[in-house]
């Protein structure tokens, strides 16, 4: 049989290039509303053209066991995409990192036990040795990181994993695995690389679980950075410089995106991933007895068909709710009176990065209405009403003034400068940083209690009344 | 490639990254996130190359090749798919009102 060494095939390096360049342009095209649309199609057409070449070039010696698999996989994958509703769309994500990651450990042992299938030598060299472990390691961790967060994000995990969520299980599985890494680059035996993959299984879990709640973006974010990383420990064990590439944009993402949530929530990157949430939880059982103005629909209508100038604050109770479309009813009765009606996100509002967003595109609400927090922050003292969905901490002018507050120093949306501040929430406890917000109690706050989406109903059919 | 000049490619490819991602507008964070997803399973390459000479003789790895490849596509056409319809959605939001 002909084989074609990887590197001396002009054709492929070509085409790879060819690829590499092209998924460079796709994260370009992301740069600019208008560019984005067709920029993923060139990415889809890179990787269509990049699976063909490859498989072309490496015709499967039995083809159909391959190209069985391969319709299985492209099947279950449009299934997916085409019934899982936008509001899932953060657990999605985290399903689709367990599968990079589930994929470079299949790769990476398998490239460890039978090398010559992939043209390499049977010599590991410690060079080689940590290439493979690292590649495999990363690619474990992505995977059972990705599940936990897949499983909480469905609300699915039950309670009772105190172990793997105790930080010393953590810091002594990673000893370990230092340890297991040194015995392995030592003695590269497929016994001690799969001991390493078994402790990357279970660092992944530990990494992930006692993270939760509005931290999710983080982790989310992360586990993208990770799957991109277990890509590079691929690349480098197969000498694949497509792999490394690619691998090394996806981690830069990933990794740029947790840097911007982090300082979205004003916490350190290395206090999110080992810490969990501040746990203040004590602040909120002498609040519940304060004063507030509770108002109901039609008050909420009135309030906002009088006014001017109208913003809207979308948080995660609004994904949760489902709100998305009954917001729009809201906001498109408001314009038909002539109200200004805007929307502002802030960085961290819901479970993922631009999570608000999509949601409200998939309203049908234009883009150009919809902000960002340093875009619209200093428009709120002009504002009449604010109308805030679910949403809380990102709120809380604590933030500005209480130097004790685990909020403080974290930028957020000045709706208490609005000249009316409206809350629609289920109940009046305290946001996931655990924090009191005072804007609840203030005078110029209505709180609307109830479901985001029957409340949002109420107000537009007494907007339309 | 030896290990050096990929570690080259890497440096050099993450500055790329770096200076494009920060660029991008973060109401298509979303779809970034869903985009690199897709991408990262570009180690289907990996499995691919195997293919060429692996058989069930070859043992475990085989199988172990047959799940990446499920893996992968399964991610590929998810992924890309999720950003068309996430993007769709934008680009119908754009076009709406102008």
């Amino acid at each position: 049989m002909i084989t074609i060494p990887a590197f001396s095939s002009l054709f492929l390096s070509g085409l790879y290039l060819f690829v590499a360049v092209a998924f460079i342009l796709t994260l370009q095209g992301l740069t600019a509303l208008h560019s984005a649309f067709r920029s993923n199609i060139l990415g889809l057409l890179a990787m269509a053209l990049c699976v063909g070449g490859t498989a072309v070039a490496f015709l499967p010696a039995t083809l159909w066991p391959v190209l069985c698999v391969a319709a299985l996989g492209a099947g279950v994958g449009a299934v997916i995409a085409k019934r899982v509703p936008m509001t899932a769309l953060p657990q999605l994500m985290a399903a689709f990192h367990s599968l990079v990651g589930l994929a470079a450990v299949f790769i990476a042992l398998s490239a460890f036990k039978a090398p010559f299938l992939f043209g390499l030598t049977e010599a590991w060299t410690a060079l080689r040795a940590l290439e493979v472990a690292l590649g495999s390691f990363v690619g474990a961790l992505t995977f059972t990181g990705s599940v936990v967060a897949f499983l909480k994000l469905e609300g699915r995990l039950a309670k009772g994993f105190a172990l793997l969520s105790h930080k010393a299980t953590l810091y002594a599985s990673l000893v370990l695995a230092g340890v297991g890494l040194v015995l392995f680059l030592q003695a590269p035996e497929l016994s001690s690389l799969l001991l390493l993959t078994f402790l990357g299984l279970f660092i992944g879990v530990a990494l992930v679980m006692p993270i939760g709640g509005a931290d999710m973006p983080v982790v989310v974010s992360m586990l993208n950075s990770y799957s991109g990383w277990a890509a590079v420990g691929i690349g480098f064990t197969l000498s694949q410089f497509l792999l490394v590439i690619v691998g090394a944009l996806v981690g830069a993402s990933g990794a740029i995106l947790s840097y911007i949530m982090c300082k979205g929530m004003n916490r350190p990157f290395l206090k999110v991933l080992l810490g969990g949430a501040a746990s203040a939880a004590t602040q909120s059982k002498a609040a519940g007895q304060k004063a507030f103005k509770q108002g109901g629909a039609d008050d909420a209508a009135f309030l906002l068909k009088n006014a001017q100038s109208v913003v809207i604050v979308p948080g995660y109770g609004m994904a949760v709710a489902r709100a998305q479309h009954a917001l729009k009813e809201v906001a498109d009765l408001l314009k038909a009176e002539g109200v200004k009606v805007r929307f502002a996100i802030h960085p961290v509002a819901g479970r993922m990065p631009g999570h608000m967003n999509v949601l409200l595109a998939e309203a049908e609400i234009n883009t150009d209405d919809v902000l960002e927090l340093e875009d619209i922050n200093a428009d709120f003292t002009s504002t009449d009403v604010v109308l805030v969905i679910g949403a809380n901490d990102i709120t809380n002018p604590v933030a500005r003034s209480d130097q004790s507050s685990p909020l403080y120093g974290m930028s957020i949306l000045d709706v208490d400068k609005a000249k009316t501040v409206l809350f629609i929430k289920r109940s009046l406890g305290v946001g996931y940083a655990g924090v009191d917000n005072p804007l609840f109690y203030n005078d110029k706050t209505y709180m609307l209690l109830g479901d985001g989406k029957k409340m949002m109903e109420h107000i537009a059919k007494a907007v339309a009344a | 490639m030896s290990s050096f000049e990929l570690l080259v490619v890497f440096i050099l490819a993450g500055f790329v990254g770096y200076s494009i991602v920060w660029r991008i507008t973060p109401a298509l964070h979303s779809p970034l996130m869903a985009v690199t997803n897709a991408v990262s399973s570009i180690v289907i390459v990996g499995a691919l190359m195997a293919f060429a000479h692996a058989s069930v003789d070859v043992g475990w790895p085989y199988f172990c090749l047959l799940g990446a490849l499920f893996c992968c596509m399964v991610n590929i056409v998810g992924g890309f798919w999720m950003t068309h319809r996430m993007l769709a959605m934008f680009r119908k939001t754009q076009k709406g009102e102008r």
